[in-house]
């Protein structure tokens, strides 16, 4: 088992999983900030590879891409934080990328490198399981769980599909659109989540538009897990000391409980 | 090339190239796509109404036309142009924009995106909105709406709902971004009019189909004057939709050669250009795998082309195809040089070419002299050059 599959397994509340982009504000913001969340309730963290096009991203997180790429961030920059943060933190760590940087970096090489620095599952937002299959060998074959995401919008043929094929978790997409805060979540938020419940045993996470306690309570009603984003950005931005984004996260793991 | 081979496969492939590289919710929104064209493919009355309204609407088919001039000028192999550029709006924009708008229609979707670079694709969009009575919201880069306030004017008079995209580098790349971000936010009830042979499976093969009218034509048009097809067909490629739609339809005839002229902009070495097939690499963008300009790390490039057009990072998987099996030759001309054969066609024909086909006029005309007289030469004049009057005036340094 996985350990993002065992981290679900013994869990006894609904995970919590926080993401920032790697470099965003900056590299010293990262290095702090993922031992902070670690040591303040988060379950998983998603680590932002920036990429020039993200074409699944809102506003606030197609910035702080932007903001890491002028910093200079890179993949092989990323794994060296990572390597790093190894030290401190014990969680499980997923990279969410797009395709291109993964394909440039070639595929068997980039997962070999994310097994060796501690890294445990990807989530690539333009990489459907009808494409994924040359990526799966080689995450296969390092013990990397590749996550699939689902959305409302999917059909049932296709819950069947990303169901047999996504590892560690499934991530679905809370609506139809990009990443980015939401004062509401849709209504039938719980009828997706429970139509694709009935097609499968493995866990279930909630994200995009995510941004409040109360909507992650509900989610927690449903999901094995609540995936924030686009919030902690802007708190990171808005807070340089940490403080909110760090307070906002307990707030949210106390919802969760 | 096998002849019996039907590419895309039914994955969206031209071999290695091609796919569906996006979110999951507009998986099923493609597969929708896929679906409908399919059965419109099929259905004779779609086609009856595409041809009687790409004839009597957008003023098919277009001449093919023998350059004397140009001709005698390069002291070579006959040059022929087909005229896209007397279609109604300018520019071969319009056939894949009526296509997909009755593929819309058809769909019941009313609410039509499209994104736009120099505003070709956005002006033929709108107004075959206009014509059938849809709603149309234009993406266009912060940069290029700066740049083409003309056409920016001239979507808005149609009808359209212009919005600028600020992200990125605020061109068109970053157009599709936004527009492909709209479209997951609006997948129900939205169908996206991508503009070029570019993006996820159906769109590449179902733009060619749409722009293969070019081809067609010129085919039946060169045997009807000269009895024989030609040695070469030469056309620009930014995405490649018009030099898709004149190839595809010869892609049997061996003996003709295809050459595709991408934009190097200040020059390919100064890394200032936009020649995806001839200085990129294999990569993923805006849902397809194709050549595209990338930094090691994987970061999609800037681009740079006095041509608004050809100013894109990626290109059609189906040219990345025909690259990877030698059936195209894809070579690159910089803006010096697509200018002065802007000016050579204005000077011995009469004839304002866009600045995309003076890339391809550049290369035709170069080339024509190297040959002999018995020769011909097909070059897809994909578009008018007035909307490039502003660009051209300021590039020759002269004050109106």
């Amino acid at each position: 088992m996985s350990r993002i599959a065992s981290s679900f397994a013994q869990a006894s509340h609904t995970a919590l999983i926080p993401y920032i982009t790697v470099g965003y504000p900056s590299v010293e913001t990262t290095l702090k900030v993922v031992p902070l969340f670690a040591s303040s309730g988060c379950d998983i963290i998603e680590l932002g590879i920036p990429f020039s096009d993200p074409l699944a991203d809102g506003a606030t997180i197609q910035r702080a891409s932007y903001e890491a790429l002028r910093q200079g961030i890179t993949p092989k920059l990323c794994f060296e934080l990572v390597q790093e943060l190894r030290q401190r933190v014990e969680i499980p760590l997923v990279f969410m990328t797009y395709y291109n940087p993964v394909l440039k970096f070639g595929l068997e090489q980039f997962c070999s490198k994310c097994a060796e620095v501690g890294i445990d599952g990807l989530i690539i937002p333009d990489l459907p399981p009808e494409e994924g299959k040359d990526l799966e060998q080689s995450t296969k074959r390092h013990g990397l769980d590749l996550i699939y995401l689902l959305s409302p919008a999917s059909t049932e043929e296709r819950i069947q599909l990303v169901a047999s094929r996504s590892s560690g978790f499934i991530y679905l997409v809370s609506l139809t659109g990009v990443t980015g805060a939401r004062a509401k979540l849709p209504e039938e938020l719980e009828s997706f989540v429970a139509n694709v419940r009935k097609r499968t045993e493995k866990p279930l996470c909630v994200g995009f538009g995510v941004s409040t306690p109360e909507q992650a309570r509900r989610i927690a009603k449903v999901a094995d897990g609540v995936i924030v984003g686009s919030r902690i950005i802007q708190l990171l931005d808005e807070d340089k000391s940490l403080g909110s984004a760090c307070s906002f996260i307990k707030c949210l793991r106390a919802a969760l409980l | 090339m096998r002849e019996d081979k039907q590419l895309p496969d039914s994955h969206g492939y031209f071999e290695e190239f091609g796919g569906k590289f996006v979110p999951e919710t507009l998986m099923p929104a493609l597969g929708e796509l896929e679906t409908a064209y399919e059965e419109a493919k099929r259905d004779p009355s779609f086609w009856a109404e595409f041809d009687s309204l790409s004839r009597d609407y957008s003023g098919r088919p277009t001449p093919l036309y023998f350059a004397e001039r140009l001709t005698k000028h390069c002291g070579g192999a006959q040059i022929f142009l087909k005229r896209e550029d007397l279609l109604h709006t300018g520019a071969h924009k319009i056939n894949n924009a009526l296509g997909q708008g009755l593929l819309a229609r058809r769909m019941k979707k009313r609410r039509i995106i499209a994104e736009t670079g120099a505003g070709q694709h956005g002006v033929a969009a709108a107004t075959i909105c206009a014509k059938l009575g849809l709603d149309c919201i234009v993406y266009m880069g912060e940069e290029d709406v700066q740049r083409q306030a003309l056409n920016v004017f001239r979507m808005k008079l149609l009808g359209a709902e212009l919005r600028p995209v600020s992200s990125g580098t605020r061109t068109l790349k970053d157009a599709i971004n936004e527009a492909i971000r709209d479209w997951v936010t609006n997948v129900r009830n939205t169908y996206y009019l991508l503009g070029s042979a570019v993006g996820p499976h159906p769109y590449p093969v179902m733009v060619r189909d749409f722009q293969s009218i070019i081809g067609k034509e010129a085919r039946e048009q060169i045997l009807a004057k000269c009895n024989r097809l030609p040695d070469y067909i030469i056309a620009c490629v930014g995405g490649g939709s018009n030099a898709i739609g004149i190839f595809h339809p010869f892609v049997n005839d061996k003996n003709v050669k295809f050459i595709g002229v991408e934009a190097a902009g200040r020059g390919i070495k100064t890394g200032r250009h936009a020649a995806s097939l001839v200085a990129g690499t294999v990569g993923v963008l805006h849902g397809t795998k194709s050549y595209v300009l990338q930094d090691d790390a994987g970061q999609i490039l800037g681009t740079q082309s006095i041509s608004a057009g050809l100013d894109y990072p990626g290109v059609g998987p189906e040219h990345s195809y025909y690259k990877s099996i030698g059936r195209a030759t894809y070579v690159a001309v910089d803006d010096k040089e697509a200018l002065k054969a802007f000016q050579l066609l204005c000077q011995t024909e009469g004839i304002v070419p866009a600045l995309e086909p003076a890339h391809a006029i550049s290369y035709a005309s170069k080339m024509a002299g190297s040959l002999n007289k018995e020769q011909i030469i097909v070059v897809n004049l994909s578009g008018h050059g007035d909307k490039d009057m502003d660009i051209v005036v300021k590039a020759l340094g002269v004050k109106l």
